[in-house]
């Protein structure tokens, strides 16, 4: 078969090759340059080699942070997931209470980022914030701004107030896609409660719970906006996640270098982790 | 055993589902809820299960009335039109699950349920997950958990529906078979005419939330006790024509047609209710009469052909044995075999009855 030549494809190619320079790889590599360099300014550069990687690897600072942003992560996965599910569990399935409850859902979805800090900040402050105010006047001393368990505590709670709806819209659209036949199967058999939710609705939950794991762990794992707002990283560096660190490091102290390595290093862990996640997820696939 | 229900209706706000219907089911039968989608076949058989409540009327089982009692509490079981088994589980849990929730030791578990594996064609698929069977497998490892209970009620609702044509063929063949030695009373909803007689037992052709007619499968068949039970019950659509009778001559009322009939029904206006299997391109019968026609469509399948024509005011359907190959447009002649013709009074009842 003869091939038809047709230069004007070309013409639909290069817009997407520039798009894909300008907004991922070009950035990239100047990340990538600043890392093996030491800059003075001026556009002068000088060759370092791996030296920044061995230093942040090595820097107590990047464990520090690197450890909190773990715990952060996994202390907000164990409470979102389960209480998800457990609200999508409690939505009605029809009637009027249905578009309800997924508009009250979605709301705190629809919020800015830096908005949903300003308002927790406001509402946790100790002096005249509700739920400050009101911790204190009961008796706890609650003070995030100057307490660190306190302001792990608001952050948290202000990441489970944002994002648990997305795993309950979530939850509940793989609900809602359970035909009632199976739960008239399990009633036929005289399956619990329990039994029905453990062996008819999560397995069939399944692949929206692989979804939701995964986008609440990358969301969280490179959470910045709200906590900047909220505790600024303190206090002292009590609440300075991956993110924040960086950003001190890099616009802060102006350690480009330094900034850059860590920079590759973040984007690292979350790609190996997204990569292992996705292909054990596959795996699955296959296999069924 | 016995099942009855006694003036069940159902309703849902303000529109009925089920009108008041009485009906009893006789043990060690097996009973096929004839009509199509829609009719109430799912309704009614989630009424005998007791996953529903009717809104008035009461149903007994044995001398029992289980109005409302809860269908953990009825040794019931049922199977889906989807196939529906746990997901998590391999094909032996799936099976032995009934038995597992009321405490059967698991040396009886693991008899019984290779028993009915062995008679399902499952044995060598007992550790696989559903997701890696076949729609068929699926469906005979859902029928095999119905059947390891030893239930008193067996609710088929359109099994084969969703499986291709070859497996419901073959899983139809088996179905009867499988309930041949069993205590207990199957329910078998379906909208083929075609599974009703295949699978026999008895039959209640179902029209809008109304049983029209419940019997011998047969009995329903050859003998519809109105037009609407005889159209529910034949597939492709029964040829409804009006006629008028006077002596021993019957004629269609725009006179195409005229036949000699020893129906012994008073002179009058009849309507004739024609199976397509009556009308064929060759004579069949001693007592056949031609009607011309042009033809509509022809639909060949190879062992059968389907051929719509019209003879001027009414269109006609067809079915003759083999290939009988006609164009669009073209003028043929057909037989009708009157020995088979239906009659029906202005009430619409049937008067020819045997």
């Amino acid at each position: 078969m003869n091939k038809t030549i047709n230069q004007k494809a070309w013409f639909f190619v290069v817009p997407v090759f520039v798009l894909v320079a300008f907004n991922a790889a070009i950035p990239l590599m100047t990340v990538v340059n600043y890392s093996f360099q030491e800059t003075f300014g001026n556009n002068v550069f000088a060759w370092e080699g791996t030296r920044w990687f061995k230093q942040i690897l090595l820097s107590e600072r990047f464990h520090d942070a690197l450890g909190r942003q773990i715990a952060f992560t996994f202390i907000i996965l164990l409470i979102q997931i389960p209480l998800g599910i457990g609200i999508a569990l409690t939505m009605p399935k029809k009637g009027w209470g249905v578009p309800v409850c997924l508009i009250l859902m979605s709301m705190p979805l629809l919020i800015p980022w830096n908005v949903v800090g300003a308002m927790w900040n406001i509402f946790a402050l100790p002096d005249i914030g509700f739920l400050g105010y009101s911790l204190n006047a009961i008796g706890f001393d609650f003070n995030f701004t100057q307490q660190p368990g306190d302001a792990w505590f608001t952050t948290i709670l202000m990441d489970v107030w944002h994002w648990t709806s997305l795993v309950v819209l979530l939850s509940y659209a793989g609900l809602n896609s359970i035909q009632p036949a199976y739960y008239q199967a399990a009633e036929i058999d005289g399956a619990s409660r329990w039994a029905t939710f453990r062996y008819i609705e999560l397995p069939k939950m399944k692949k929206v719970l692989t979804l939701a794991i995964l986008l609440r762990f990358m969301d969280s794992f490179m959470i910045y906006t709200e906590p900047f707002v909220l505790t600024g990283g303190g206090p002292g560096n009590a609440t300075a996640f991956l993110s924040i660190d960086l950003v001190k490091m890099a616009l802060g102290q102006f350690d480009l270098g330094p900034a850059a390595a860590m920079s590759l290093i973040y984007f690292f862990i979350v790609l190996l982790v997204c990569w292992v996640f996705y292909s054990l997820m596959m795996k699955n696939e296959v296999k069924s | 055993m016995s099942l009855e229900l006694k003036n069940v209706e159902k309703k849902i706000g303000i529109e009925t589902h089920i009108y008041p219907t009485s009906i009893k089911l006789e043990k060690n039968t097996i009973n096929v809820l004839l009509g199509s989608t829609l009719a109430g076949k799912t309704t009614l058989m989630q009424i005998m299960a007791g996953l529903d409540k009717p809104t008035s009327g009461e149903i007994w089982f044995n001398g029992e009335n289980v109005t409302g009692k809860q269908v953990q509490k009825r040794n019931v079981s049922m199977v889906y039109q989807q196939f529906i088994n746990y997901p998590s589980f391999t094909v032996f849990e799936n099976i032995a699950s009934p038995l597992k929730i009321t405490g059967v030791n698991s040396d009886e578990i693991k008899e019984r349920v290779g028993k009915v594996a062995e008679l399902l064609k499952l044995s060598a698929m007992l550790n696989k997950k559903p997701d890696e069977l076949s729609g068929g497998q699926q469906q005979r490892t859902a029928l095999a958990r119905a059947l390891v209970k030893d239930s008193d009620l067996i609710l088929l609702d359109e099994p084969l529906a969703n499986l291709d044509f070859k497996l419901r063929e073959e899983l139809r063949e088996e179905l009867p078979k499988l309930f041949e030695d069993r205590e207990c009373i199957v329910v078998y909803a379906t909208t083929e005419p075609s599974d009703a007689l295949m699978i026999g037992g008895n039959t209640a052709t179902i029209l809008e939330g109304k049983i029209i007619q419940y019997g011998k499968t047969l009995d329903v068949y050859n003998k519809p006790e109105n037009l609407t039970s005889a159209k529910v019950f034949s597939d492709p659509p029964m040829n409804i024509a009006e006629i008028s009778k006077s002596g021993d001559t019957c004629k269609l009322t725009d006179n195409s047609v005229q036949w000699k009939s020893n129906v012994k029904i008073k002179d009058g206006n009849y309507k004739i209710g024609i199976r397509p299997h009556n009308i064929t391109t060759y004579k069949e019968g001693n007592n056949t009469v031609e009607i011309n026609g042009k033809v509509l469509i022809s639909e060949l399948s190879g062992s059968e052909s389907l051929i719509h024509f019209t003879n001027g005011s009414l269109n006609w359907v067809s079915l003759s044995n083999g290939i009988q190959q006609k164009n669009i447009g073209e003028n043929t002649k057909l037989f009708m075999n009157v020995d088979e013709f239906l009659y029906f009074d202005e009430n619409n009842r049937l008067v020819n009855h045997g």
